[in-house]
């Protein structure tokens, strides 16, 4: 039924495949074309290339992560037919890569939804990953005339976005919840299409947690140049003793940003209160003493790093709010609006004491 | 480990007398808050819901309701600078991970 094209397909089939910009088409991870009931498919590559895998580490570190998308469409894997299945995911190419290196070795079908370049939950709870997109992908993808049954399987967390119910009434596709994890994928069909609560369920694990950990040090950024700045200033007036002086305040300042991108994920569970802020202001605040005892610091300057140190930790730690897995709106704005004088306050005692360790010198 | 956050699952909602048991809450769910006894769903587990809306949205028979809301501070704070709902920023963690929630 198949047969291989050369790299060229003619752009009029390839149309009928829901594809419109072949340029696109022209990447790594498609491994040639195949021709399926007249029309011409994109078959994809199920192992990842190197490419693949320094793509996603750069997109870890947020660089070019807002372009790293795949063009939404119906693609193949392996050699697929009448009866294989169809797994929906979206166009953010970790995602695309997370699912197709998890079905080495079958036959199926992907269609990816447009979802902006953003991953499948993020996208659901946006709503890029939704119903009315499905609906659109699966007509204009002409995909009833593509496979003969009528199931598409979508990742769990596609189901913010997504209504079965509505999907299977418009379209008379009916979904089925796969797994969280596309890893899971072949345990769960081996299962019998049947999951377990670990199969259901998010976790948050330090694995996860790291990895949202790079593009949080990304985002910090600012902290640096003010830290650095402060540190200068601490310093002053300029002499043989400055850099005495701004040496360890710039090491317990620019300690910030670790205490809050790193420390924090990595203990996140031993931490102690629910809120992030909290959590990441203890890692902060204990960070300013230790650097006070180790440099021997004045107690007035030890003090104003924990007054500088704590709300700023504890900023980064609430940013990582976004990126957890557990947290819900309510708790988020609590959060916000209990620690944001106390920050404000904190931060301005924290200078006055810094002021005032310099002046006296205690 | 299962976290915790705070207020979770407040604005969560289940009318058991609409619910028809289908299970499929239970199945969509990332965070094992229902279970279903008896042919009818019960919440066992709201403190542990990050109101997703993924249970409302796939009951068939409309037993479910919950407030959405993305459950970012990031997302928050650019709300209330610019005066709106809570907004995901360009850049912000969109486009994260597979296992990262936000946005």
């Amino acid at each position: 039924m198949s047969a291989l094209l050369s790299r060229k397909p003619d752009p009029a089939l390839t149309r009928q495949a829901g594809f419109l910009m072949l340029d696109e088409l022209k990447k790594p991870w498609v491994e040639k074309f195949m021709v399926f009931k007249g029309r011409t498919i994109p078959v994809v590559a199920a192992r990842l290339s190197s490419a693949d895998r320094r793509g996603s580490l750069k997109a870890r570190w947020g660089w070019g992560r807002m372009r790293y998308a795949v063009l939404p469409g119906l693609y193949a894997l392996g050699a697929p037919g009448e009866a294989s299945p169809v797994f929906v995911s979206a166009n953010y190419k970790m995602s695309f890569d997370a699912l197709r290196s998890s079905l080495v070795g079958i036959d199926a079908w992907i269609l990816v939804l447009d979802t902006k370049g953003i991953n499948v939950w993020c996208a659901a709870g946006k709503g890029t990953f939704g119903t009315k997109e499905l609906l659109g992908r699966v007509a204009s993808t002409k995909l009833a005339a593509v496979v003969g049954h009528r199931t598409l399987i979508l990742p769990q967390l596609g189901a913010p976005g997504v209504s079965a119910p509505e999907i299977a009434r418009l379209s008379g596709f009916r979904v089925e919840w796969g797994p969280v994890r596309a890893a899971d994928i072949k345990a769960w069909l081996a299962a019998g299409r049947r999951k377990d609560e670990p199969t259901r369920s998010v976790t948050f694990g330090l694995r996860d947690r790291m990895a949202v950990a790079p593009v949080e040090i990304v985002h910090s950024w600012p902290i640096l140049p003010a830290a650095l700045a402060l540190a200068a200033l601490y310093g002053l007036p300029a002499g043989g003793a400055w850099l005495a002086r701004s040496l360890p305040a710039a090491i317990l300042l620019l300690g910030i940003v670790p205490a809050g991108t790193i420390l924090f994920p990595a203990l996140l569970p031993w931490l102690p209160s629910r809120a992030f802020v909290v959590k990441g202001a203890l890692l902060g605040g204990l960070w300013a003493f230790a650097c006070g005892a180790v440099f021997k610091m004045p107690a007035l300057e030890t003090l104003a790093g924990f007054f500088l140190a704590a709300p700023a930790a504890g900023f980064l730690a609430m940013n990582f709010t976004g990126a957890s897995t557990y947290t819900c709106q309510p708790g988020a704005l609590l959060e916000v609006e209990r620690s944001f004088w106390p920050m404000i306050a904190s931060l301005a005692a924290g200078l006055a004491l810094a002021i005032g360790a310099r002046a006296f010198g205690i | 480990m299962k976290l915790k956050y705070l207020r979770n699952g407040q604005t969560l909602a289940l009318d058991a007398g609409t619910c028809v048991g289908c299970g499929a809450c239970v199945d969509v769910c990332p965070h094992a808050v229902f279970e279903v006894d008896g042919g009818k769903a019960r919440i066992v587990g709201r403190d542990y819901c990050m109101e997703c809306g993924a249970c409302a949205r796939n009951c068939p028979v409309g037993a479910l309701s919950v407030k959405v809301g993305v459950g970012c501070a990031a997302a928050i704070i650019i709300g209330k600078l610019r005066g709106t709902a809570p907004t995901c920023g360009e850049g912000g963690c969109c486009g994260e991970s597979e296992r990262s929630s936000c946005c």
